[in-house]
């Protein structure tokens, strides 16, 4: 027995290796990082170990926009861009002809430069002096207001980066979902035919369950990509997130390392750990919800 | 309720490339289940079971043909205005689901004037526990099952909502030999309780043989033939109904018909009166042979296994289709095997005589030829 597990912890070496190397020592070194204070980039000197970073992070206003922005971001497309996703993807499994072009059509967005992407959103949503951009043409003709979607007010900005963030990250849980759903057993639906079970309650109380687990993975990976989110960010908004008040938690990190204003690894640091912390969190919650969901 | 089958045929279109024909999965088929009967449909694999079923409960539609219920013409109804009950090849229980609530399903689909209170449909799932002893094991997830509760379970399912007919698609073919052969009473036991008409589909010959009350032998979507059990067996209209049914298997031997005698590699064996002179199939079964030192048939003797009351003989003839010819007699004949071989005579009523070409049976009247000791 013994001599067994010895043996598979030689094998899993390698991976182990590789783990610590890449992301246990990292994370590690970002959290001494993080607790070192009035760290000197130059003479690689610190004069104490304590909580100021973490304090001057969390007093920062630019940090605490960043962490509301990113929530918003998250709390907003997590469940939207699943449920979307869940509806087209069943939609997309009950036809049949053509549904080949349909699965191509909703999966290119994923093998899309996402840059490239958020330049057409740019295009479609931003006024400038020229024109007011397709989005306001289209509001205008139905007799709303022109608003500027990418200098403009704040919720007019957020909505243009959830929408962009939903439209992003949809195909790839469209083709989780699709697959999903088509590895159900069809000798269910049969069965629920024969009963005479109405489509809805079919939905619900069949579909859903058998592809539960997928949905808990969507989700899960959903948020912690979403807190995450950051290149969405520049697509639209350009580099200088702080002014534009759009700025994620790692936009703010790479502003504090790499920024104009930067230089600051050890904020920077704290505000990672933050942001791991969160997700930590998050994730845990998440998965002690599912699980006790699945075995009910 | 009765159920019947006119002239149905089914053509699934061909996929892809245009060569590609079309299926004719059943074709022309009719047959009836009377009413509070237990028949077994039987047939090789690909023959169009599991299409006929599914056309009895309306998954699929008809190319061709009518079905009826009774007098009622179902034939355009959907599956949950026909009311049958099917248990699946797979058993297709909710594996999230209890077994509870996998018996529940069907009731809380009920609405309108058919609509159940929670009282009833605890009642009647409980019932329908009842009726499949699983009453102990309701709290479960199917997974927690063995095979056997499984199918148990599924048809409870079937049975909770009082269906007209119970539509069984192979139920026992996941199961081990023992569990079979018990499920298998169980099922014919409890459709003999509730006298739901019910149609049955396996391969398995003995099985259709063993518990139903008339068996529908098919092959390629065509109808062969249609009878009680023992009738079918006792009289085949063709070779492949004669080779279907029975273990062990009929003996085919090649044979000839000359001046109404019949002809087993030149060796005159049984008189077959009022038949052509003809090459034919003789299909002779295990229990048709008659050990006898006159006997006409004179086999090289293989081996003998004793079964208990009976004992198998296996042995070779020349002109016996298979390998084997293999012979079951009572283990209080005397076996006389001088020199290796032993000889039979035939009982004319187990034998069979088939055309060469189209297989069909080719009927005599016989009595033996140099049978006079017995
Ligand atoms: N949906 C379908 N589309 C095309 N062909 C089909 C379809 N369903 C069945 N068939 C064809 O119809 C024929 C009969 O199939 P069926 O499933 O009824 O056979 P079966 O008797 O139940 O066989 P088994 O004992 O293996 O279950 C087969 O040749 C099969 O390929
Ligand atoms: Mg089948």
């Amino acid at each position: 027995m013994n001599q067994n597990s010895n043996r598979a912890w030689l094998y899993l070496l390698p991976s182990v290796l590789l783990l610590v190397v890449f992301l246990i020592y990292p994370l590690i070194d970002v959290f001494i990082y993080s607790a070192e204070e009035g760290y000197n980039f130059a003479s690689q000197t610190h004069s104490g170990v304590g909580t100021y970073n973490y304090s001057y992070v969390l007093h920062d206003p630019y940090f605490l926009q960043a962490l509301k922005n990113t929530f918003i971001l998250v709390i907003i497309t997590v469940p939207v861009s699943t449920g979307i996703a869940l509806l087209i993807s069943a939609m997309l499994s009950s036809i049949r002809p053509l549904r080949q072009l349909y699965q191509t059509v909703y999966f290119l967005p994923y093998v899309t430069n996402t840059l490239a992407v958020g330049l057409v959103f740019m295009v479609l949503f931003q006024k400038t002096e020229y024109t007011d951009g397709l989005v306001n043409l289209m509001l205008q003709w139905f007799g709303g207001e022109t608003v500027d979607f990418i200098d403009g007010p704040y919720w007019a900005k957020m909505f243009v980066l959830c929408f962009y963030t939903i439209w992003v990250v949809m195909p790839f849980k469209i083709l989780v979902l699709t697959s999903a759903l088509a590895s159900v057993n069809p000798d269910y639906y049969r069965a629920a035919r024969v009963d005479g079970t109405p489509k809805l309650r079919i939905f619900t109380k069949i579909t859903l369950p058998m592809i539960a687990p997928m949905i808990v993975y969507l989700v899960i990976t959903g948020f912690i990509g979403a807190f995450k989110a950051y290149s969405d960010a520049v697509a639209l908004f350009g580099t200088d997130l702080n002014a534009a008040g759009m700025n994620t938690i790692v936009g703010y990190v790479y502003d504090m390392l790499y920024g104009d204003s930067g230089g600051y690894p050890s904020y920077a640091s704290a505000a990672a750990i933050i942001l791991f912390v969160i997700v930590l969190t998050i994730t845990c919650i998440n998965l002690l919800v599912s699980k006790r969901q699945l075995e009910n | 309720m009765e159920v019947k089958l006119k002239n149905i045929t089914k053509r699934f279109p061909g996929r892809g490339r245009k060569e590609e024909r079309e299926t004719v999965a059943v074709k022309d088929l009719s047959f009836d289940v009377p009413d509070g009967t237990l028949v077994g449909l039987l047939g090789p694999s690909g023959c169009g079971k599991t299409t006929t079923l599914n056309l009895i409960c309306g998954l699929e539609n008809p190319t061709d043909g009518r079905i009826f219920f009774g007098e009622e013409d179902v034939t355009d109804l959907p599956p949950e205005l026909r009311g049958v009950g099917m248990v699946f090849q797979n058993y297709a229980l909710y594996p999230h689901l209890t077994v509870l609530q996998n018996i529940l399903f069907p009731l809380e689909n009920l609405k309108g004037k058919n609509r159940l209170s929670k009282k009833e449909m605890n009642d009647r799932a409980m019932e329908a526990a009842r009726l499949v002893q699983i009453e102990g094991l309701l709290e479960r997830k199917p997974k927690e099952l063995s095979g056997g509760q499984q199918q148990r379970v599924a048809i409870a399912r079937a049975l909770v909502k009082m269906p007209r007919v119970l539509l069984l698609d192979e139920p026992l073919s996941n199961l081990d030999a023992r569990l079979r052969l018990q499920t298998r009473e169980e099922i014919c036991k409890i459709q003999k309780k509730t006298g739901i008409t019910t149609l049955f589909v396996t391969h398995d010959q003995e099985e259709a043989m063993s518990i139903s009350d008339r068996i529908v032998v098919m092959r390629d979507g065509v109808l062969m033939q249609e009878g009680k059990p023992q009738q079918v067996y006792d009289d085949p209209v063709n070779l492949f109904v004669a080779k279907f049914l029975g273990t062990p298997p009929i003996n085919v031997f090649e044979a000839e018909v000359k001046d109404e005698v019949l002809y087993f590699s030149e060796q005159p064996v049984l008189e077959v009166k009022n038949v052509k002179d003809q090459p034919v199939w003789a299909g002779v079964r295990p229990e048709g042979f008659v050990p006898g030192k006159d006997g006409p048939v004179i086999c090289e003797l293989d081996r003998v296994e004793v079964l208990g009351r009976d004992i198998s003989v296996v042995c070779r003839h020349a002109a016996c289709q298979a390998e084997n010819v293999r012979a079951i007699i009572n283990s209080e004949h005397e076996l006389e095997s001088g020199l290796g071989k032993v000889s039979f005579s035939l009982k004319p009523e187990k034998v069979f005589l088939f055309g060469r070409g189209d297989e069909e049976r080719i009927p005599f009247g016989a009595s033996c030829v140099s049978d006079s000791g017995n």
